[in-house]
Protein backbone atom coordinates (compact mmCIF):
# COMPACT_ATOMS: atom_id res chain seq x y z
CA UNK A 1 0.00 0.00 0.00
CA UNK A 2 1.27 3.18 -1.07
CA UNK A 3 0.98 6.92 0.15
CA UNK A 4 -2.35 8.07 1.42
CA UNK A 5 -3.93 10.89 0.08
CA UNK A 6 -8.29 11.48 -0.37
CA UNK A 7 -10.31 10.13 -3.08
CA UNK A 8 -11.34 14.13 -3.31
CA UNK A 9 -8.15 14.81 -3.99
CA UNK A 10 -7.84 12.60 -7.07
CA UNK A 11 -11.11 14.22 -8.41
CA UNK A 12 -9.91 17.82 -8.46
CA UNK A 13 -6.50 16.79 -9.92
CA UNK A 14 -7.88 15.06 -12.65
CA UNK A 15 -10.49 17.45 -13.73
CA UNK A 16 -7.91 20.43 -13.97
CA UNK A 17 -6.06 17.51 -16.25
CA UNK A 18 -8.90 16.57 -18.12
CA UNK A 19 -10.18 20.26 -18.57
CA UNK A 20 -7.30 20.92 -21.14
CA UNK A 21 -8.36 18.07 -23.06
CA UNK A 22 -12.07 17.88 -22.75
CA UNK A 23 -14.26 20.74 -23.81
CA UNK A 24 -17.49 19.55 -22.33
CA UNK A 25 -16.44 19.45 -18.86
CA UNK A 26 -18.29 21.96 -16.70
CA UNK A 27 -17.90 22.52 -13.12
CA UNK A 28 -21.07 23.26 -11.26
CA UNK A 29 -19.89 24.37 -7.82
CA UNK A 30 -22.91 25.00 -5.03
CA UNK A 31 -19.79 26.89 -2.41
CA UNK A 32 -17.49 24.16 -0.52
CA UNK A 33 -15.22 24.70 -3.90
CA UNK A 34 -11.73 24.08 -1.59
CA UNK A 35 -13.94 21.06 0.21
CA UNK A 36 -14.34 19.26 -2.86
CA UNK A 37 -11.56 19.82 -4.69
CA UNK A 38 -12.75 22.05 -7.51
CA UNK A 39 -10.79 25.52 -6.83
CA UNK A 40 -8.11 24.21 -9.28
CA UNK A 41 -10.40 23.62 -12.21
CA UNK A 42 -12.55 26.74 -11.51
CA UNK A 43 -9.17 29.13 -11.19
CA UNK A 44 -7.84 27.47 -14.23
CA UNK A 45 -11.09 27.41 -16.15
CA UNK A 46 -13.38 30.27 -15.02
CA UNK A 47 -15.19 29.94 -18.90
CA UNK A 48 -16.09 26.04 -18.08
CA UNK A 49 -17.32 26.96 -14.34
CA UNK A 50 -20.80 28.09 -13.16
CA UNK A 51 -21.12 28.82 -9.44
CA UNK A 52 -23.82 28.50 -8.19
CA UNK A 53 -24.34 29.49 -4.30
CA UNK A 54 -25.35 28.05 -1.91
CA UNK A 55 -28.25 26.75 -3.78
CA UNK A 56 -28.37 23.23 -4.83
CA UNK A 57 -31.24 22.66 -6.24
CA UNK A 58 -30.87 25.58 -8.52
CA UNK A 59 -27.66 23.62 -9.50
CA UNK A 60 -29.25 20.02 -9.98
CA UNK A 61 -31.46 22.50 -12.87
CA UNK A 62 -28.50 24.25 -14.13
CA UNK A 63 -26.12 21.34 -14.25
CA UNK A 64 -29.42 19.91 -15.80
CA UNK A 65 -29.62 22.15 -19.19
CA UNK A 66 -25.76 22.18 -19.31
CA UNK A 67 -25.76 18.19 -19.80
CA UNK A 68 -29.16 18.62 -22.88
CA UNK A 69 -26.83 21.46 -24.57
CA UNK A 70 -24.07 18.45 -24.95
CA UNK A 71 -21.68 19.34 -21.88
CA UNK A 72 -20.60 16.96 -19.31
CA UNK A 73 -21.29 18.63 -16.09
CA UNK A 74 -19.70 17.76 -12.70
CA UNK A 75 -21.93 19.16 -10.15
CA UNK A 76 -19.90 19.34 -6.85
CA UNK A 77 -21.39 19.31 -3.41
CA UNK A 78 -20.97 17.56 0.05
CA UNK A 79 -23.12 13.92 -0.67
CA UNK A 80 -25.30 14.78 1.89
CA UNK A 81 -26.22 18.15 0.87
CA UNK A 82 -26.65 17.23 -2.79
CA UNK A 83 -28.41 14.28 -2.42
CA UNK A 84 -31.01 15.84 -0.18
CA UNK A 85 -32.26 17.15 -3.42
CA UNK A 86 -33.73 13.61 -4.79
CA UNK A 87 -37.06 15.85 -6.45
CA UNK A 88 -34.83 17.61 -8.16
CA UNK A 89 -32.57 14.94 -9.37
CA UNK A 90 -35.44 12.91 -10.16
CA UNK A 91 -37.11 15.34 -12.60
CA UNK A 92 -33.69 17.57 -13.98
CA UNK A 93 -31.48 15.35 -14.31
CA UNK A 94 -33.11 11.20 -14.31
CA UNK A 95 -36.20 11.39 -16.24
CA UNK A 96 -34.65 13.99 -18.42
CA UNK A 97 -31.95 11.40 -18.74
CA UNK A 98 -29.39 14.50 -18.89
CA UNK A 99 -25.88 13.26 -18.36
CA UNK A 100 -24.83 14.89 -15.20
CA UNK A 101 -22.25 13.59 -12.93
CA UNK A 102 -23.38 14.13 -9.19
CA UNK A 103 -20.17 14.23 -6.94
CA UNK A 104 -20.70 14.00 -3.57
CA UNK A 105 -18.20 14.29 -1.04
CA UNK A 106 -17.76 14.26 2.73
CA UNK A 107 -19.25 10.75 2.36
CA UNK A 108 -19.58 8.71 5.87
CA UNK A 109 -18.88 9.17 9.30
CA UNK A 110 -15.08 8.87 8.32
CA UNK A 111 -15.97 12.92 7.42
CA UNK A 112 -15.38 13.03 11.76
CA UNK A 113 -16.00 15.87 14.23
CA UNK A 114 -18.23 17.97 11.63
CA UNK A 115 -20.93 15.67 12.64
CA UNK A 116 -24.26 13.81 11.68
CA UNK A 117 -25.98 16.82 9.50
CA UNK A 118 -22.86 17.34 7.51
CA UNK A 119 -22.37 13.32 6.67
CA UNK A 120 -23.38 11.72 3.64
CA UNK A 121 -24.78 8.44 5.31
CA UNK A 122 -28.06 8.30 3.05
CA UNK A 123 -26.90 9.29 -0.19
CA UNK A 124 -26.01 5.64 -1.64
CA UNK A 125 -29.30 4.37 -0.81
CA UNK A 126 -31.11 7.22 -2.61
CA UNK A 127 -29.39 6.98 -5.85
CA UNK A 128 -30.18 3.88 -5.88
CA UNK A 129 -33.43 4.53 -6.15
CA UNK A 130 -33.01 6.92 -9.77
CA UNK A 131 -33.85 4.93 -12.46
CA UNK A 132 -30.80 5.07 -15.16
CA UNK A 133 -28.72 6.64 -12.43
CA UNK A 134 -25.15 4.41 -11.59
CA UNK A 135 -23.41 5.01 -8.43
CA UNK A 136 -19.52 4.56 -8.26
CA UNK A 137 -17.92 4.93 -5.29
CA UNK A 138 -13.95 4.54 -5.83
CA UNK A 139 -11.66 3.19 -3.22
CA UNK A 140 -8.26 4.95 -3.75
CA UNK A 141 -6.30 7.39 -5.53
CA UNK A 142 -5.43 5.86 -8.41
CA UNK A 143 -8.64 4.49 -8.75
CA UNK A 144 -10.46 7.80 -8.42
CA UNK A 145 -8.24 8.76 -11.42
CA UNK A 146 -9.46 6.14 -13.60
CA UNK A 147 -13.06 6.48 -12.71
CA UNK A 148 -13.14 10.34 -13.52
CA UNK A 149 -11.29 9.83 -16.93
CA UNK A 150 -13.89 7.10 -17.27
CA UNK A 151 -17.13 9.33 -16.33
CA UNK A 152 -15.53 12.49 -18.56
CA UNK A 153 -16.07 10.69 -21.65
CA UNK A 154 -19.43 9.58 -20.95
CA UNK A 155 -23.16 10.79 -21.29
CA UNK A 156 -24.24 9.15 -18.88
CA UNK A 157 -26.76 10.75 -15.35
CA UNK A 158 -24.21 8.78 -12.54
CA UNK A 159 -23.46 9.81 -8.58
CA UNK A 160 -19.89 9.84 -7.57
CA UNK A 161 -19.16 8.98 -3.78
CA UNK A 162 -16.45 10.05 -2.37
CA UNK A 163 -14.05 10.53 0.68
CA UNK A 164 -12.56 13.65 2.74
CA UNK A 165 -9.82 10.95 4.68
CA UNK A 166 -7.00 10.33 3.08
CA UNK A 167 -6.84 6.11 2.22
CA UNK A 168 -3.90 3.87 1.08
CA UNK A 169 -3.59 2.28 -2.29
CA UNK A 170 -5.24 -0.56 -2.43
CA UNK A 171 -4.82 -1.66 -5.97
CA UNK A 172 -1.75 -2.54 -8.06
CA UNK A 173 0.09 0.33 -9.81
CA UNK A 174 -1.03 -1.97 -13.49
CA UNK A 175 -4.51 -1.46 -12.66
CA UNK A 176 -7.19 -0.80 -14.62
CA UNK A 177 -10.73 0.15 -13.75
CA UNK A 178 -13.90 -1.52 -15.27
CA UNK A 179 -17.09 0.10 -14.89
CA UNK A 180 -19.74 -2.74 -12.88
CA UNK A 181 -16.93 -5.13 -12.19
CA UNK A 182 -16.05 -5.85 -8.60
CA UNK A 183 -12.24 -6.35 -8.04
CA UNK A 184 -10.70 -9.43 -6.43
CA UNK A 185 -8.30 -7.89 -4.05
CA UNK A 186 -7.15 -11.30 -1.94
CA UNK A 187 -8.79 -14.42 -2.85
CA UNK A 188 -10.42 -16.79 0.19
CA UNK A 189 -12.84 -19.96 0.51
CA UNK A 190 -14.20 -19.31 3.76
CA UNK A 191 -16.18 -16.03 3.81
CA UNK A 192 -16.64 -12.96 1.59
CA UNK A 193 -15.86 -9.53 2.41
CA UNK A 194 -17.46 -6.76 0.12
CA UNK A 195 -16.54 -3.54 0.72
CA UNK A 196 -16.58 -0.22 -1.47
CA UNK A 197 -14.87 3.15 -0.96
CA UNK A 198 -13.12 4.12 2.20
CA UNK A 199 -13.40 1.08 3.79
CA UNK A 200 -11.50 -1.39 1.40
CA UNK A 201 -7.99 -0.74 3.02
CA UNK A 202 -9.75 -1.73 6.58
CA UNK A 203 -10.90 -5.25 5.20
CA UNK A 204 -7.48 -5.86 3.54
CA UNK A 205 -5.92 -5.61 6.62
CA UNK A 206 -8.46 -7.64 8.54
CA UNK A 207 -7.98 -10.28 6.03
CA UNK A 208 -4.88 -10.61 6.73
CA UNK A 209 -5.15 -10.82 10.36
CA UNK A 210 -7.84 -13.07 9.80
CA UNK A 211 -5.24 -15.36 7.64
CA UNK A 212 -2.95 -15.50 11.04
CA UNK A 213 -5.93 -16.95 13.13
CA UNK A 214 -6.80 -19.41 10.66
CA UNK A 215 -10.00 -17.87 8.55
CA UNK A 216 -9.49 -17.70 4.86
CA UNK A 217 -11.43 -14.68 3.65
CA UNK A 218 -11.87 -13.46 0.05
CA UNK A 219 -11.73 -9.11 -0.21
CA UNK A 220 -13.53 -7.51 -2.77
CA UNK A 221 -13.65 -4.34 -4.25
CA UNK A 222 -17.23 -2.82 -5.13
CA UNK A 223 -16.54 0.37 -7.01
CA UNK A 224 -18.99 0.28 -9.15
CA UNK A 225 -22.86 -0.11 -7.11
CA UNK A 226 -25.06 0.49 -9.82
CA UNK A 227 -24.82 -1.58 -11.98
CA UNK A 228 -23.43 -3.79 -9.54
CA UNK A 229 -21.42 -7.13 -10.79
CA UNK A 230 -23.87 -9.35 -10.00
CA UNK A 231 -22.21 -12.50 -11.50
CA UNK A 232 -19.43 -12.05 -8.95
CA UNK A 233 -21.79 -12.27 -5.94
CA UNK A 234 -23.70 -14.72 -6.75
CA UNK A 235 -20.12 -16.50 -7.44
CA UNK A 236 -18.86 -15.68 -3.82
CA UNK A 237 -22.23 -16.30 -2.60
CA UNK A 238 -22.14 -19.97 -3.46
CA UNK A 239 -18.32 -20.38 -3.07
CA UNK A 240 -17.72 -18.76 0.62
CA UNK A 241 -20.22 -20.09 3.76
CA UNK A 242 -21.06 -16.21 4.24
CA UNK A 243 -21.10 -12.66 2.87
CA UNK A 244 -20.29 -9.65 5.36
CA UNK A 245 -21.00 -6.11 3.36
CA UNK A 246 -18.81 -3.06 4.94
CA UNK A 247 -19.35 0.66 3.93
CA UNK A 248 -19.37 3.82 5.99
CA UNK A 249 -22.93 4.20 4.79
CA UNK A 250 -25.70 3.63 6.21
CA UNK A 251 -26.86 0.10 6.26
CA UNK A 252 -29.89 0.07 4.98
CA UNK A 253 -29.72 1.08 0.90
CA UNK A 254 -26.00 0.04 0.51
CA UNK A 255 -24.07 -2.22 -0.14
CA UNK A 256 -25.39 -5.25 2.49
CA UNK A 257 -29.28 -4.49 0.75
CA UNK A 258 -27.88 -4.63 -2.52
CA UNK A 259 -26.14 -7.89 -1.81
CA UNK A 260 -29.21 -9.77 0.22
CA UNK A 261 -31.39 -8.78 -3.00
CA UNK A 262 -29.16 -9.91 -4.98
CA UNK A 263 -28.73 -13.89 -3.39
CA UNK A 264 -32.21 -13.58 -1.99
CA UNK A 265 -33.70 -13.50 -5.45
CA UNK A 266 -31.10 -15.96 -6.80
CA UNK A 267 -32.59 -18.48 -3.85
CA UNK A 268 -29.20 -19.21 -2.72
CA UNK A 269 -29.21 -19.42 1.15
CA UNK A 270 -25.58 -17.90 1.88
CA UNK A 271 -26.24 -15.22 4.90
CA UNK A 272 -25.49 -11.76 4.63
CA UNK A 273 -24.51 -9.53 7.16
CA UNK A 274 -23.62 -6.09 7.53
CA UNK A 275 -21.47 -3.68 8.92
CA UNK A 276 -22.07 -0.19 8.98
CA UNK A 277 -24.17 3.32 10.58
CA UNK A 278 -27.31 2.40 12.48
CA UNK A 279 -28.13 5.84 13.64
CA UNK A 280 -27.80 9.56 12.71
CA UNK A 281 -24.00 9.47 13.41
CA UNK A 282 -22.08 11.32 15.48
CA UNK A 283 -18.82 13.39 16.19
CA UNK A 284 -15.56 12.25 16.92
CA UNK A 285 -12.21 11.68 15.22
CA UNK A 286 -12.81 9.77 12.30
CA UNK A 287 -10.61 6.52 14.15
CA UNK A 288 -13.22 6.33 17.35
CA UNK A 289 -16.17 6.56 14.88
CA UNK A 290 -15.21 3.36 12.61
CA UNK A 291 -13.89 1.56 15.88
CA UNK A 292 -18.11 2.70 17.24
CA UNK A 293 -19.65 1.21 13.91
CA UNK A 294 -17.27 -1.29 13.19
CA UNK A 295 -15.57 -0.44 9.86
CA UNK A 296 -11.82 -0.64 11.35
CA UNK A 297 -9.99 -3.30 11.20
CA UNK A 298 -10.65 -4.75 14.40
CA UNK A 299 -14.35 -4.24 13.91
CA UNK A 300 -14.66 -6.68 10.68
CA UNK A 301 -12.08 -9.03 12.09
CA UNK A 302 -14.39 -9.70 15.21
CA UNK A 303 -17.73 -9.56 13.39
CA UNK A 304 -16.54 -12.48 10.93
CA UNK A 305 -14.61 -14.55 13.98
CA UNK A 306 -18.02 -14.27 15.84
CA UNK A 307 -19.92 -15.25 12.13
CA UNK A 308 -17.26 -17.90 11.91
CA UNK A 309 -18.17 -19.56 15.76
CA UNK B 1 -51.06 39.54 -37.46
CA UNK B 2 -53.20 39.52 -34.21
CA UNK B 3 -55.94 37.91 -36.32
CA UNK B 4 -54.23 35.18 -37.66
CA UNK B 5 -52.99 34.58 -33.89
CA UNK B 6 -56.52 34.74 -32.74
CA UNK B 7 -57.38 32.24 -35.39
CA UNK B 8 -54.74 29.98 -33.89
CA UNK B 9 -55.23 30.31 -30.23
CA UNK B 10 -59.29 29.65 -30.93
CA UNK B 11 -58.56 26.72 -32.79
CA UNK B 12 -55.86 25.42 -30.07
CA UNK B 13 -58.22 26.29 -27.17
CA UNK B 14 -60.10 23.87 -29.04
CA UNK B 15 -58.03 20.88 -29.67
CA UNK B 16 -57.31 21.59 -25.72
CA UNK B 17 -61.10 20.84 -24.95
CA UNK B 18 -61.05 18.14 -27.32
CA UNK B 19 -58.35 16.28 -25.67
CA UNK B 20 -58.64 16.69 -22.37
CA UNK B 21 -62.26 15.67 -22.72
CA UNK B 22 -61.05 12.25 -24.90
CA UNK B 23 -58.40 11.81 -22.14
CA UNK B 24 -60.91 12.17 -19.41
CA UNK B 25 -58.68 14.16 -16.94
CA UNK B 26 -56.30 16.56 -17.30
CA UNK B 27 -55.74 20.25 -16.39
CA UNK B 28 -58.05 22.67 -18.49
CA UNK B 29 -57.73 25.82 -16.21
CA UNK B 30 -54.01 26.37 -16.63
CA UNK B 31 -53.97 25.22 -20.51
CA UNK B 32 -56.26 27.98 -21.38
CA UNK B 33 -54.71 30.80 -19.33
CA UNK B 34 -51.28 30.24 -21.50
CA UNK B 35 -52.91 29.78 -24.58
CA UNK B 36 -52.22 33.02 -25.86
CA UNK B 37 -49.00 32.83 -24.97
CA UNK B 38 -47.77 29.87 -26.19
CA UNK B 39 -49.47 30.20 -29.76
CA UNK B 40 -47.84 33.78 -29.97
CA UNK B 41 -44.67 31.72 -28.86
CA UNK B 42 -45.34 29.20 -31.50
CA UNK B 43 -46.22 31.53 -34.34
CA UNK B 44 -44.23 34.78 -34.06
CA UNK B 45 -41.54 34.55 -31.22
CA UNK B 46 -39.63 31.26 -31.42
CA UNK B 47 -38.36 29.76 -34.94
CA UNK B 48 -40.01 26.02 -34.59
CA UNK B 49 -41.78 26.49 -38.07
CA UNK B 50 -38.73 27.33 -39.18
CA UNK B 51 -37.10 23.85 -38.14
CA UNK B 52 -40.51 22.14 -38.83
CA UNK B 53 -39.77 23.37 -42.91
CA UNK B 54 -35.95 22.13 -42.16
CA UNK B 55 -37.38 18.74 -41.02
CA UNK B 56 -34.64 19.28 -38.78
CA UNK B 57 -33.59 16.56 -36.11
CA UNK B 58 -35.17 17.80 -32.94
CA UNK B 59 -33.01 16.47 -30.54
CA UNK B 60 -29.76 17.81 -32.18
CA UNK B 61 -28.15 20.32 -29.22
CA UNK B 62 -25.89 21.87 -32.52
CA UNK B 63 -29.01 23.08 -34.23
CA UNK B 64 -29.99 27.12 -33.52
CA UNK B 65 -33.53 25.94 -32.55
CA UNK B 66 -35.35 28.14 -29.50
CA UNK B 67 -36.02 25.67 -26.57
CA UNK B 68 -38.91 25.78 -24.46
CA UNK B 69 -39.23 24.68 -21.15
CA UNK B 70 -42.52 24.72 -19.58
CA UNK B 71 -42.23 24.71 -15.97
CA UNK B 72 -45.71 25.02 -14.89
CA UNK B 73 -46.27 20.77 -16.32
CA UNK B 74 -49.38 20.62 -16.30
CA UNK B 75 -50.68 23.09 -18.53
CA UNK B 76 -48.85 20.93 -21.16
CA UNK B 77 -52.36 20.36 -23.29
CA UNK B 78 -51.61 23.41 -24.39
CA UNK B 79 -48.33 23.08 -25.99
CA UNK B 80 -49.55 19.25 -27.48
CA UNK B 81 -52.12 21.44 -28.68
CA UNK B 82 -50.22 24.06 -30.23
CA UNK B 83 -47.65 21.46 -32.02
CA UNK B 84 -50.75 20.19 -33.60
CA UNK B 85 -52.20 23.63 -34.84
CA UNK B 86 -48.91 24.18 -36.46
CA UNK B 87 -48.74 20.67 -38.08
CA UNK B 88 -45.74 19.37 -36.09
CA UNK B 89 -48.01 16.61 -34.73
CA UNK B 90 -51.23 14.83 -35.93
CA UNK B 91 -54.51 15.02 -34.24
CA UNK B 92 -54.25 11.41 -33.87
CA UNK B 93 -50.93 11.81 -31.47
CA UNK B 94 -52.75 14.73 -29.55
CA UNK B 95 -55.73 12.63 -29.16
CA UNK B 96 -53.41 10.14 -27.14
CA UNK B 97 -52.70 12.33 -24.70
CA UNK B 98 -53.10 10.49 -21.22
CA UNK B 99 -53.28 7.35 -22.70
CA UNK B 100 -51.35 4.20 -22.16
CA UNK B 101 -48.52 3.97 -24.26
CA UNK B 102 -48.33 7.70 -25.63
CA UNK B 103 -45.30 10.05 -25.32
CA UNK B 104 -47.85 12.52 -24.50
CA UNK B 105 -47.77 12.14 -21.02
CA UNK B 106 -49.80 13.96 -18.15
CA UNK B 107 -46.65 16.36 -17.87
CA UNK B 108 -43.91 17.01 -19.82
CA UNK B 109 -41.93 13.91 -20.73
CA UNK B 110 -38.75 15.02 -23.07
CA UNK B 111 -37.42 11.42 -23.12
CA UNK B 112 -40.81 9.88 -24.51
CA UNK B 113 -41.51 13.08 -26.45
CA UNK B 114 -38.99 14.55 -28.89
CA UNK B 115 -40.84 18.48 -28.76
CA UNK B 116 -40.24 18.72 -25.07
CA UNK B 117 -37.14 20.62 -23.60
CA UNK B 118 -37.47 19.55 -20.69
CA UNK B 119 -39.52 17.18 -18.35
CA UNK B 120 -41.96 18.78 -15.74
CA UNK B 121 -44.70 18.55 -13.35
CA UNK B 122 -43.15 18.90 -9.96
CA UNK B 123 -43.06 22.54 -9.35
CA UNK B 124 -39.97 24.97 -9.26
CA UNK B 125 -37.61 23.63 -11.26
CA UNK B 126 -38.01 24.09 -14.63
CA UNK B 127 -36.73 27.71 -14.44
CA UNK B 128 -33.52 26.24 -13.96
CA UNK B 129 -33.19 24.00 -16.31
CA UNK B 130 -33.73 26.60 -18.73
CA UNK B 131 -30.90 28.95 -17.37
CA UNK B 132 -28.50 25.73 -17.55
CA UNK B 133 -29.65 25.46 -21.49
CA UNK B 134 -29.04 29.40 -21.93
CA UNK B 135 -25.72 29.16 -20.62
CA UNK B 136 -24.91 26.08 -22.24
CA UNK B 137 -26.60 27.81 -25.40
CA UNK B 138 -24.16 30.85 -24.86
CA UNK B 139 -20.85 28.93 -24.12
CA UNK B 140 -21.35 26.94 -27.45
CA UNK B 141 -22.05 31.14 -29.25
CA UNK B 142 -25.28 30.28 -30.36
CA UNK B 143 -27.85 32.89 -30.97
CA UNK B 144 -31.21 30.81 -30.25
CA UNK B 145 -33.22 31.57 -26.86
CA UNK B 146 -35.02 29.49 -24.23
CA UNK B 147 -38.33 30.24 -23.41
CA UNK B 148 -39.59 29.53 -20.26
CA UNK B 149 -43.06 29.69 -18.77
CA UNK B 150 -43.71 29.39 -14.51
CA UNK B 151 -46.93 29.63 -12.76
CA UNK B 152 -47.83 32.26 -10.44
CA UNK B 153 -48.55 29.80 -7.90
CA UNK B 154 -45.18 27.94 -8.67
CA UNK B 155 -43.51 31.13 -7.84
CA UNK B 156 -44.23 29.82 -3.88
CA UNK B 157 -41.10 26.92 -4.75
CA UNK B 158 -37.53 28.47 -3.16
CA UNK B 159 -35.85 26.76 -5.86
CA UNK B 160 -37.79 29.62 -8.54
CA UNK B 161 -36.16 32.36 -6.55
CA UNK B 162 -32.59 30.51 -6.40
CA UNK B 163 -32.68 30.64 -9.93
CA UNK B 164 -33.87 34.15 -9.99
CA UNK B 165 -30.80 35.38 -8.00
CA UNK B 166 -28.70 33.55 -10.27
CA UNK B 167 -29.85 34.39 -13.76
CA UNK B 168 -29.29 38.36 -13.50
CA UNK B 169 -25.86 37.86 -11.35
CA UNK B 170 -24.57 35.99 -14.61
CA UNK B 171 -26.60 37.91 -17.37
CA UNK B 172 -28.21 35.36 -18.88
CA UNK B 173 -30.09 37.80 -21.24
CA UNK B 174 -30.84 34.99 -23.64
CA UNK B 175 -34.04 33.67 -21.54
CA UNK B 176 -37.13 34.72 -21.34
CA UNK B 177 -39.30 33.55 -18.51
CA UNK B 178 -42.98 34.32 -18.52
CA UNK B 179 -44.87 33.77 -15.47
CA UNK B 180 -48.18 33.05 -15.88
CA UNK B 181 -50.13 34.76 -13.38
CA UNK B 182 -53.86 33.66 -13.19
CA UNK B 183 -54.33 34.27 -9.59
CA UNK B 184 -55.18 30.89 -8.35
CA UNK B 185 -53.41 27.48 -7.31
CA UNK B 186 -54.71 24.05 -7.28
CA UNK B 187 -56.55 24.68 -3.83
CA UNK B 188 -57.71 28.27 -4.51
CA UNK B 189 -57.16 32.01 -4.57
CA UNK B 190 -53.23 32.39 -4.45
CA UNK B 191 -54.29 35.62 -2.47
CA UNK B 192 -55.87 33.25 0.59
CA UNK B 193 -53.40 30.92 0.78
CA UNK B 194 -49.37 32.17 -0.11
CA UNK B 195 -49.99 35.64 -1.17
CA UNK B 196 -47.05 36.58 -3.45
CA UNK B 197 -47.38 40.20 -2.18
CA UNK B 198 -45.14 43.11 -4.66
CA UNK B 199 -44.77 40.48 -7.02
CA UNK B 200 -42.90 42.39 -10.11
CA UNK B 201 -40.96 44.40 -7.18
CA UNK B 202 -39.70 41.07 -6.30
CA UNK B 203 -38.38 39.88 -9.94
CA UNK B 204 -36.97 43.80 -9.97
CA UNK B 205 -35.70 43.72 -6.58
CA UNK B 206 -33.48 40.60 -7.78
CA UNK B 207 -32.29 42.21 -11.24
CA UNK B 208 -34.55 41.50 -13.84
CA UNK B 209 -36.03 43.39 -16.52
CA UNK B 210 -39.95 42.95 -15.51
CA UNK B 211 -42.78 43.19 -17.58
CA UNK B 212 -46.05 43.28 -16.62
CA UNK B 213 -49.27 42.68 -19.80
CA UNK B 214 -52.50 41.18 -19.93
CA UNK B 215 -51.53 37.77 -20.97
CA UNK B 216 -54.35 37.64 -23.74
CA UNK B 217 -53.78 40.48 -25.27
CA UNK B 218 -51.64 39.82 -28.59
CA UNK B 219 -49.95 43.53 -29.20
CA UNK B 220 -49.13 43.14 -25.62
CA UNK B 221 -47.62 40.17 -25.56
CA UNK B 222 -45.80 40.82 -28.80
CA UNK B 223 -44.40 44.21 -27.71
CA UNK B 224 -42.96 42.17 -24.38
CA UNK B 225 -41.10 39.82 -26.96
CA UNK B 226 -39.33 42.45 -28.55
CA UNK B 227 -38.22 44.26 -25.52
CA UNK B 228 -36.99 41.06 -23.81
CA UNK B 229 -35.40 40.48 -27.10
CA UNK B 230 -33.47 43.79 -27.07
CA UNK B 231 -33.04 43.85 -23.48
CA UNK B 232 -28.83 43.03 -23.11
CA UNK B 233 -27.08 41.83 -20.13
CA UNK B 234 -29.96 41.33 -17.91
CA UNK B 235 -33.13 38.50 -18.38
CA UNK B 236 -36.71 39.38 -18.58
CA UNK B 237 -39.46 38.43 -16.51
CA UNK B 238 -42.72 39.02 -18.08
CA UNK B 239 -45.60 38.66 -15.68
CA UNK B 240 -48.10 38.11 -17.85
CA UNK B 241 -51.91 38.51 -16.21
CA UNK B 242 -53.73 35.76 -17.02
CA UNK B 243 -57.04 34.01 -16.41
CA UNK B 244 -57.25 30.44 -15.05
CA UNK B 245 -59.63 28.80 -17.80
CA UNK B 246 -60.08 31.89 -20.09
CA UNK B 247 -62.29 30.22 -23.67
CA UNK B 248 -60.86 33.57 -25.11
CA UNK B 249 -63.40 36.16 -24.46
CA UNK B 250 -63.23 36.69 -21.38
CA UNK B 251 -65.48 33.40 -20.13
CA UNK B 252 -64.11 30.66 -17.71
CA UNK B 253 -64.49 27.37 -18.61
CA UNK B 254 -65.80 25.49 -16.15
CA UNK B 255 -65.25 28.34 -13.71
CA UNK B 256 -61.75 28.25 -14.18
CA UNK B 257 -61.26 24.51 -12.93
CA UNK B 258 -58.00 23.61 -12.03
CA UNK B 259 -58.47 19.70 -12.51
CA UNK B 260 -60.27 16.93 -13.16
CA UNK B 261 -62.58 15.70 -15.35
CA UNK B 262 -64.86 17.72 -17.98
CA UNK B 263 -68.30 17.47 -18.30
CA UNK B 264 -70.28 16.36 -21.46
CA UNK B 265 -72.41 20.12 -21.18
CA UNK B 266 -69.67 22.12 -20.54
CA UNK B 267 -67.67 20.65 -22.91
CA UNK B 268 -69.94 20.89 -25.93
CA UNK B 269 -71.17 24.50 -24.73
CA UNK B 270 -67.94 25.58 -24.99
CA UNK B 271 -66.95 23.87 -28.19
CA UNK B 272 -69.97 25.76 -29.85
CA UNK B 273 -68.67 28.76 -28.47
CA UNK B 274 -65.35 28.14 -29.73
CA UNK B 275 -66.68 26.92 -32.99
CA UNK B 276 -69.12 30.00 -33.89
CA UNK B 277 -65.81 32.83 -33.04
CA UNK B 278 -67.78 34.47 -30.50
Amino acid sequence: MGNSKATREAFGDTLVELGEKNENIVVVSCDLEGSTKVEGFIKKFPDKSVRCGIAEANGVGISAGLALEGFRPFLCSFGHFITGKYLEMFQSIAYNQAGVVIVGTHSGVSIGQDGPTQMGLRDIGVMRLLHNMSVIQPADYNETKQVVEYLASKTFPVYLRLGRKAVPEINSSDYKFEFGKGVVLRDGKDFTILATGTVVSSALEASKELSSKGIDTRVINIHTLKPIDKELILKCAKETKGILAIDDHYIIGSLGSIAAEIIAENGIPTPVHACGVKDFGQSGAPEELYREYGLDKEGIVNKIIKLYD
Amino acid sequence: MGGDLREHARNIRKLILESIYLAGSGHPGASLSITDIVTALMFEEMNWLEFKEKKANWRDTDIPRDRFVLSKGHGIPAWYATLTDAGIISKEELYSLRKFGSPLQGHPDRVRFQYIDSSGGALGQGLSVAIGRAIGLKSKQMSCRVYCIIGDGESQEGQIWEAAMFAPNKQVDNLLCIIDHNKYQQDGRIEDIMPLESFPSKWKAFGWNVLEIDGHNFTEILTAFRNARETKRKPTAIIAHTLKGNLGNGQLFMKGLHAGKIDKDSYENAMEMLENGK
